[in-house]
């Protein structure tokens, strides 16, 4: 698919569709679907500044957890290495930037990141139970 | 994404509900910058019934947040709940603005 956001729709579609059927609780679903925005955004915003390209998402999941795993054939990108941003900054302050990594890092329960040939490869695994921002709405 | 807006008193009301994400966040953000074209500089954001936020969504709060800020604005959320109030405060949101469980409380907030 072409890595465009106005395919994002269609790709969390495929990625919560998949989710869905572990029956997981809402709010983790909620967060699964949030990751897997940010790091297509990511790919759609960052990949090819020189124009379109592809990106491939699929997914797998079982009793032991899911998978998702998201491709493109951009610039080199490792978004383990953006830095997190500044929570004790005021408004004025505070950077707009470097918030999809970190939710990605926050909320995904295992991250790689690597460059096999020409491709970034990411690997996102989600593992069954819950997290502790699952439940974090009580107050 | 929905927004509907309205007056009470000083405060703009914005009423925004369904999905803040990618798709979506430019046009809160292009709707409120109108608004703070149009001289709205309270703005109380109800997001009761807003059930999901990226951050792209954060990012268009941010960058209103700051144009406020330069005029002496005021931005503040009631109501938010459920994965939107787990993203706030994952990412600290929720130290950088007034949050209200609910509108009423976030009005008399304002005086």
């Amino acid at each position: 698919m072409e890595a465009r956001i106005e395919n994002l729709p269609a790709i969390l579609r495929f990625a919560v569709d998949c989710a869905d059927r572990l029956s997981w609780a809402k709010n983790r679903l909620a967060n699964i679907e949030l990751v897997i925005e940010e790091a297509v955004v990511n790919v759609c915003k960052y990949a090819y500044p020189e124009g379109d390209g592809a990106i491939e998402v699929s997914c797998h999941g079982d009793q032991n957890g899911l998978r998702i795993r998201i491709t493109d054939t951009g610039q080199p990108f490792d978004l383990l290495s953006v830095a997190d941003p500044d929570m004790n900054a005021d408004v004025e302050e505070r950077q707009i930037g470097g918030l999809g990594c970190f939710l990605i890092r926050t909320l995904a329960d295992d991250v790689t990141c690597r460059r096999e040939g020409n491709q970034n490869v990411l690997e996102l695994t989600f593992l069954p139970g819950k997290k502790k921002a699952d439940h974090a709405d009580g107050g | 994404m929905e927004i509907q807006v309205r007056k009470e008193g000083s405060a703009t009301i914005v009423a925004v509900s369904g999905k803040m994400d990618a798709v979506t966040a430019p046009d809160y953000e292009q709707r409120l910058r109108e608004l703070l074209d149009q001289g709205a500089k309270t703005f109380v954001n109800d997001f009761s019934n807003l059930v999901y936020i990226s951050s792209a969504g954060l990012r268009s709060i941010l960058a209103t947040a700051k144009a406020l800020k330069s005029q002496d604005g005021a931005l503040l959320f009631a109501g938010i709940k459920g994965p939107v109030k787990d993203v706030f405060e994952i990412s600290g949101f929720g130290s950088l603005f007034q949050l209200h469980d609910t509108l009423d409380s976030a009005l008399k907030s304002i005086g």
